[in-house]
């Protein structure tokens, strides 16, 4: 479960605000001259056994929101409930709750597949039996057998994608957080995130993930809310969203959305 | 938190033991690069100083006629060869075909036994300065000039009724008795800890960037940050890891400084002033003294390392570093330089200053003190300010 309320990250940028640099509306709004909100008051529940798309263009702050969540990044203001821990007061109980997948979240390219995934779980405190027993079926699983003992670095994606997975899951965790996990993969490897993503909620996982891949949202998502310019502009199944804006086309909501939501920044400014 | 930094701490060194370029800094250089440079480089000095030594030197002797005795003196000295005279001499000598050449003036002999002695008098020896063979030409001959010089005065001395005993009054006889580690302190001595803090920093430079920037730049960060370790124990289990690095290479260069001293010090009486006389006592204590400098060391480069995007980056930020570095610890082997109160608390000199005196067997208890003390102090501000980095969100995602 996760329960977001009126989050808000700000990034103070010296150097934007030294240059008095003013515009770039489409990356978050701004308080202060050169002060960005990259996010901006977000609210939003994700159950458990349901997975919740955050869709958005680049920058529109899906990867703050999700760091924020991940306690990566402390929010400037608002805060959440993620499995029933604070994020803001108890960071690190939130975190061994959390599985959290991200393009950028390499592997340890001189440990071996196995090293890496036994470290990830002696980090969550799991003893050496149960961590030995855990790591034994997550790469029978996942079938790493093969190269569990050869280095990260001379994995291919697709095997680095699944050493991935098992550390994201290796404390078996009740949320699982992704942050635009198939950008960059090819078709195999997207596919195999695509079905640990449907797995994690037939095991009655919370899943939270960001994408800018309708595609990936229409097959996935059992809630989706769309995020733009730091703000959430619309949040719902992607038969209300649709419903809502008449388009069959879940494109077409989302375009029609951006553009009614920087008509009104435009009309804002010019007031 | 403990057993989150033993846990990081153990990921670290065994990741760190896997990558090639800290191994090479951490147990090659030290191991093979110091002696080699030392003592090879000392060895070849040497050598080379022999051969110009025991070299046969060409000279040219002008107005030959003018001082039999000398000529026939130069001509039977085993070193030099004698060529015919040329006007151009100078030329050759600037060109190194000949070494010197010596020039008699005119009845040169015949005029030192007429009276009164002529006073204007002068032979000229020709040379070529900095060139290492002709200024042990001109030495050479100046000793058989000086030979011949007593000889003449000898001669008048006795002419004129007086003994030659009475230019030498008394004897005089000189002795060292400075134990040996103090001479290889005093030529040595400087030298050591120059090295040692080097090699402790350049031992902890890349497992720090590698630790960071290196971090960073692989896209692991985000990885580790997610788990459920604080932030404090990160930083602590980084910090360990490049503290025992830096510790090991501090260790690894005093033991084959140790060892290659004794190997050359048997190799004979020419390699004296290179021998080194190190007491068990005065390794134990520079180990000792370099510990909070590999702490500031560890420290500064975490931090400093940590503010860079990509391991380039950060090796740009940590040159500065190597040279505000060796500045204090060249500083220390200058002659002259010696501790006192307000030397003692500037860092890194203090220790080179200090290390200098536990090689020479010198040891100043309160000194030692201070230093120690200042140095810790040193290192405890390099290690919080690391701390604080890694729980600074605009450090750890700098875009």
């Amino acid at each position: 479960m996760i329960t977001a309320t009126n989050l808000t990250k700000i990034f103070k940028d010296r150097k934007r605000r030294k240059s008095g640099f003013r515009g770039l509306v489409s990356f978050g709004g701004r308080s202060r001259q050169g002060d960005v909100r990259a996010v901006d008051d977000i609210s939003f529940t994700c159950k458990p056994g349901a997975i919740y798309a955050l869709l958005g263009a680049n920058g529109a702050g899906k990867t703050t929101t999700l760091r924020m969540l991940a306690t990566i990044l402390t929010p400037t203001s608002g805060t959440a409930q993620v499995a029933g821990h604070d994020i803001v007061r108890a960071p690190e109980q939130v975190r061994r709750s959390v599985g959290f997948l991200s393009t950028a979240t390499a592997l340890y390219g001189r440990l071996t597949a196995r090293e890496m995934v036994e470290y990830f779980g002696r980090l969550n405190g799991m003893d050496s039996g149960t961590l030995r027993r855990r790591v034994g079926e997550l790469f029978d699983l996942l079938d790493v057998g093969e190269f569990a003992d050869r280095k990260c670095d001379k994995l291919s994606t697709g095997q680095k994608q699944k050493v991935s997975i098992a550390r994201t899951l290796i404390h078996d965790p009740p949320v699982i957080m992704l942050d635009e996990p198939t950008l960059g993969l090819d078709v195999r490897a997207a596919r195999t995130i695509v079905e640990f993503i449907r797995d994690c909620r037939k095991r009655g996982k919370t899943v939270v993930f960001s994408t800018h891949v309708m595609s990936e949202v229409e097959k996935l998502a059992d809630m989706v809310g769309i995020i733009h310019g730091g703000k959430l502009l619309a949040e719902g199944t992607v038969e209300e969203l649709r419903h809502r804006s008449g388009s069959h086309d879940l494109e077409d909501v989302f375009i029609d959305l951006l553009d009614a939501s920087e008509g009104r920044t435009a009309a804002e400014a010019s007031r | 938190m403990n057993r989150q930094i033993w846990t990081i701490y153990r990921k670290e060194m065994h990741e760190t033991l896997r990558d090639r370029r800290t191994l090479m800094s951490m147990i090659v250089v030290p191991m093979l690069v110091i002696p080699g440079l030392m003592f090879g480089l000392a060895e070849l000095g040497m050598k080379l100083v022999k051969r110009a030594v025991s070299e046969r030197a060409t000279i040219m002797v002008l107005g030959e006629q003018h001082a039999p005795v000398l000529a026939a003196r130069l001509r039977a000295h085993p070193l030099l060869d004698i060529v015919p005279p040329r006007s151009d001499y100078e030329r050759r000598i600037a060109d190194k075909e000949i070494r010197a050449a010596i020039e008699f003036p005119p009845q040169f002999e015949s005029a030192l036994q007429g009276e009164p002695p002529d006073a204007k008098l002068a032979v000229r020896i020709s040379y070529h300065e900095g060139e290492i063979r002709s200024e042990h030409t001109l030495r050479t001959i100046e000793g058989l000039l000086t030979g011949y010089k007593n000889e003449v005065i000898a001669q008048r001395l006795i002419a004129h009724g007086l003994s030659p005993q009475a230019l030498e009054p008394f004897a005089r006889e000189e002795r060292n008795v400075a134990p040996a580690e103090r001479v290889s302190g005093a030529a040595l001595g400087g030298f050591i800890p120059y090295i040692i803090i080097i090699l402790t920093l350049t031992g902890a430079m890349y497992p720090a960037i590698d630790l960071t920037a290196g971090e960073k730049e692989r896209g692991t960060i985000e990885t580790i940050l997610a788990s459920p370790v604080s932030r404090g124990a990160l930083a602590g289990g980084k910090f360990l890891t490049v503290l025992t690095t830096a510790m090991a290479t501090a260790l690894l260069s005093l033991l084959s400084l140790t060892l290659s001293a004794r190997f050359t010090s048997s190799g004979g009486s020419e390699m004296q002033p290179f021998a080194l006389n190190l007491s068990a006592q005065g390794v134990i204590a520079m180990l000792i003294i370099m510990m909070p400098v590999a702490v500031l060391f560890s420290g500064a480069l975490l931090a400093i390392a940590l503010t860079a995007k990509s391991y380039k980056e950060a090796q740009s930020y940590v040159t500065p570093l190597m040279m505000v570095v060796i500045m204090p610890a060249v500083a220390a082997m200058l002659p002259g330089v010696e501790l006192n109160t307000l030397l003692a608390l500037i860092p890194i000199l203090n220790v080179s200053l200090v290390s200098k005196e536990l090689v020479a067997g010198i040891y100043d208890w309160p000194v030692i003190a201070v230093i120690f003390s200042s140095s810790c102090v040193y290192a405890g501000i390099a290690l919080a300010i690391a701390v604080a980095f890694f729980r600074r969100e605009s450090v750890l995602f700098r875009t």
